[in-house]
């Protein structure tokens, strides 16, 4: 009772001092020195002082809601006639850069024309098209080096493209074919490249995420950064919580690029979430956050840029939310007309569509023209149904691959269970596909 | 999640003294159902010293932090030394960009970690007890075991480790109790060990941080005290996927691992001393992959099987070894394998005495086996 009773006068003591000191500022350092208990010090400041939070007092109750700050504006470049609005905000990228970015966009759409048809058509099992983001690919692609190391959610192609890798490559990955280099083992689209430091992709959403922070963590001061691609609804995995988290209070350079499209597979945004997108979630994580038109592939180029520099100067993480709109369906699987208006996506694919803002642009600067167009994509074309046909002639790897890599070295009860799988296909082999593997 | 663990104790406020306190009091609350015996004939040269099981994980966690400059240890709470004290000092001795704190949130440990390993560090994850490992099982079975499968051995997170504590502690309850060795048990591309004391601790440990798969190490936190014996200073490590036969014997076979181990040499002992019955002892040591030829030769050789987990009977790690005991073992079996588990109730507070596979209910089934 008598502990309770001193604690009391303390608060009061506590209490009347800083009413004082809140009145007479001057007083506040006299105070400080001559406190009651000087281990407890801080606790005569007229500030809050708790461990949880640096802030102010308030004695007016009130809500901090959405309304209480304005969203976050969204960075721009060219207008949608592929116009600069500001020039001193245009990057000055070269005439070869901005001729692979373009061509980059325009590869990987006409690929993806023919393996969406050629899914319709039985010959793939699946694929996801990247209709409509291309400019996030490509304008963050082009903005890294080949060092940095990639962690991509499953619709950015793009990015592996500018990176390097050939037609032949996807369309081996999507037949699962001996030249595949995951061994045929995941399904279409989920596509990796140790050579170009993008880490195999996996159909779990947002588990790369917190996996990216932890590649930033081990890779600070190596001059590298870690870039992180997911979509909206993936930032609603528990994940992305963990992610954002960890990036911060462990000060890891990583980029988390947001793909915000809209959609996440039929669920609308406003389903997905209530606050201003993913960028609003940034500062709530203390993670430095930009905006940006993710159909200005200029934009999205300078924001990563931006970022970039940041995260290795700093070793902290920022967060980019490209808004954007997902003009395909989800995937093979999926048809959107189920859940949105076919208007609404033409609507979109006419007015707004990233590779015609930046086709714009190169012919405002005379870099590109309709003949040209008309040739990359005949080109294109050609050199995609080259590598589809031979991708699709190819056998499968062995069958045995099965068993291979699940650990570094075969254990002992895996190599039975192989034995006994070969002991049954001898006898029963017409059961099988065997011709379609490599003997 | 945060909000059940057991009394937590900040870094600021915690004493170690109440911390060991605790501990003590933990590990006199709980270890009656078994009686620690230090392992005899260690073959491990060298200068040893007197340990107990957490001081051989913290010398074990100081020798990987020495011998791979890059490594690094993280989890809830480490940096202080965690709260059954396995990383005490090593902060301090290896800085705090090497052995840190992190948020509170499992599944960021376990993300964290399989990306530090993917760029090629070192990763020593702590989950803090065995039974908040649910968050992070996600990125355990469906990310960490199928890393390199997936990938076409392009990517890997073979340097990840991840130690949980584990197993009854006496008052521990439904969340810190459990034993989850059989979820991971399915899944391939992971590797599983159950240290049953320092000695065992140490080398396991340095065996799965080395390893180029990604490993679990449940550590039964009741020995972390209770368990005391010489443990080698040096380097040296022990090989997963090997069991251990501790007695050797001839009319029946007890597997077990973990705390377990103890309580059948026990009841070795007493089937010795009172029934004239050759008891075989094992420890599994390794869950996944698991030594199927020392289990089914001793069960050949006696023809009689127990095995003894604290994880429920349903689907536990006793289901796998039974099956593939019939299987291997068939004409030579003289009862059935028999398994005596804990029951498939959630893991219980003041029940926990009649919960347990204690070694009389060991030793009555080991009295109707060699009498069926």
């Amino acid at each position: 009772m008598v502990k309770t009773f001193n604690l009391c006068k303390i608060s009061v003591v506590m209490a009347l001092r800083n009413s004082v000191l809140r009145t007479v500022p001057g007083l506040k350092k006299i105070v400080f020195n001559n406190g009651l208990r000087k281990s407890s010090s801080r606790l005569f400041s007229t500030e809050p002082n708790f461990p949880g939070a640096k802030t102010s007092w308030t004695e007016k109750l009130q809500f901090t809601e959405t309304d209480s700050y304005a969203p976050i504006p969204v960075f721009r470049v060219m207008d949608r006639q592929g116009c600069v609005i500001i020039p001193d905000e245009e990057p000055q990228l070269g005439e070869e850069t901005l001729l692979k970015m373009y061509k980059t966009m325009v590869v990987l759409n006409v690929m993806d024309k023919i393996l969406y048809e050629s899914q319709r058509q039985g010959r793939i099992s699946f694929y996801m098209t990247n209709y409509g983001e291309e400019a996030t690919h490509i304008g963050s692609a082009a903005a890294l080096t080949l060092d940095d190391l990639v962690y991509g959610q499953y619709r950015e192609a793009g990015v592996l493209m500018y990176r390097g890798f050939t037609l032949t490559q996807f369309i081996d990955q999507c037949y699962g074919n001996i030249d595949d280099l995951g061994r045929g083992k995941q399904m279409p689209v989920h596509y990796g490249s140790r050579e170009l430091n993008f880490v195999t992709i996996s159909s779990p959403l947002a588990t790369q995420l917190p996996q990216a922070v932890g590649s930033a963590y081990a890779l600070k001061g190596s001059n590298k950064v870690v870039i992180c691609y997911f979509g909206d609804g993936t930032a609603s995995e528990g994940d992305a919580h963990a992610a954002f988290n960890f990036s911060a209070t462990l000060d890891c350079p990583v980029i988390f690029f947001c793909r915000n499209n809209g959609y996440a597979i039929s669920t609308p945004v406003d389903e997905q979430y209530r606050g201003d997108g993913i960028a609003g979630r940034g500062p709530a994580y203390g993670i430095h956050t930009l905006r940006v038109d993710g159909n200005d592939v200029l934009a999205v180029y300078k924001a990563t840029q931006f970022a970039r520099e940041y995260a290795l100067k700093a070793n902290k993480p920022v967060l980019i939310e490209a808004l954007t709109y997902r003009v395909g369906d989800h995937s093979t699987s999926d048809d959107s007309s189920a859940y949105r208006s076919p208007k609404e996506v033409a609507e979109w694919a006419a007015n707004d569509y990233p590779t015609k803002k930046f086709r714009y642009y190169l012919e405002n600067k005379g870099l590109w023209s309709e003949d040209k167009e008309k040739q990359l994509v005949e080109q294109t074309k050609k050199d995609v149904m080259i590598a589809f046909g031979a991708g699709e002639k190819k056998p499968k790897p062995k069958w045995t691959e099965m068993y291979e890599d699940v650990y570094k070295f075969l254990p002992p009860h895996i190599r039975k269970q192989r034995e006994a799988m070969q002991d049954h296909v001898k006898k029963y082999r017409e059961h099988y596909p065997l011709g379609s593997f490599q003997k | 999640m945060a909000l059940c663990k057991l009394p937590k104790f900040s870094t600021e406020l915690c004493q170690n003294s109440l911390i060991s306190g605790y501990v003590k009091y933990l590990v006199k609350r709980s270890s009656s159902h078994f009686v620690y015996k230090p392992d005899e004939n260690v073959n491990i040269q060298g200068e040893k010293t007197k340990m107990n099981m957490f001081q051989a994980i913290n010398n074990a966690l100081d020798t990987a932090l020495r011998t791979d400059p890059k490594a690094v240890i993280f989890g809830e709470d480490v940096g202080f030394g965690g709260v059954f004290r396995c990383t005490l000092d090593l902060q301090k001795k290896y800085g705090k960009s090497r052995v840190f704190n992190t948020p509170l949130c499992e599944q960021g440990i376990a993300g964290f970690g399989i990306g530090v390993a993917v760029a090629g560090t070192t990763a020593i994850a702590e989950i803090q007890f065995a039974d908040y490992i649910f968050p992070a099982f996600d990125q355990l079975v469906n990310e960490a075991a199928k890393y390199r499968y997936r990938s076409g051995n392009q990517f890997d997170c073979g340097k990840l480790t991840v130690r949980a504590p584990c197993g009854a502690v006496g008052h521990g309850a439904l969340y810190h109790s459990q034993s989850p060795e059989a979820y991971f048990a399915h899944t391939p591309g992971i590797k599983i060990v159950v240290p049953r004391g320092p000695i065992k601790a140490k080398g396991l440990l340095l065996s799965c941080i080395r390893d180029p798969d990604p490993c679990l190490v449940f550590e039964p936190k009741v020995l972390y005290r209770a368990a005391v014996e010489e443990v080698p200073v040096d380097d040296f490590q022990l090989p997963i996927g090997k069991a251990d036969i501790l007695v050797s014997g001839s009319d029946i076979t007890l597997i077990g691992w973990g705390t377990q181990v103890h309580v059948l040499k026990e009841v070795a002992a007493m089937l010795k001393d009172t029934h004239k019955i050759s008891a075989e002892v094992i420890d599994l040591v390794s869950i996944l992959p698991w030594d199927v030829d020392t289990v089914c030769k001793s069960a050949s050789k006696t023809g009689r099987v127990i095995i003894a987990h604290e994880a429920p009977l349903t689907s536990g790690f006793g289901a796998e070894l039974a099956a593939t005991i019939q299987e291997h073992c068939f004409l030579k079996l003289q009862a059935p394998v028999t398994r005596v588990t804990g029951p498939d109730t959630p893991f219980p507070h003041v029940f926990e005495p009649l919960y347990l596979p204690t070694k009389w209910r060991c030793l009555d089934e080991a009295l109707k086996l060699i009498d069926y």
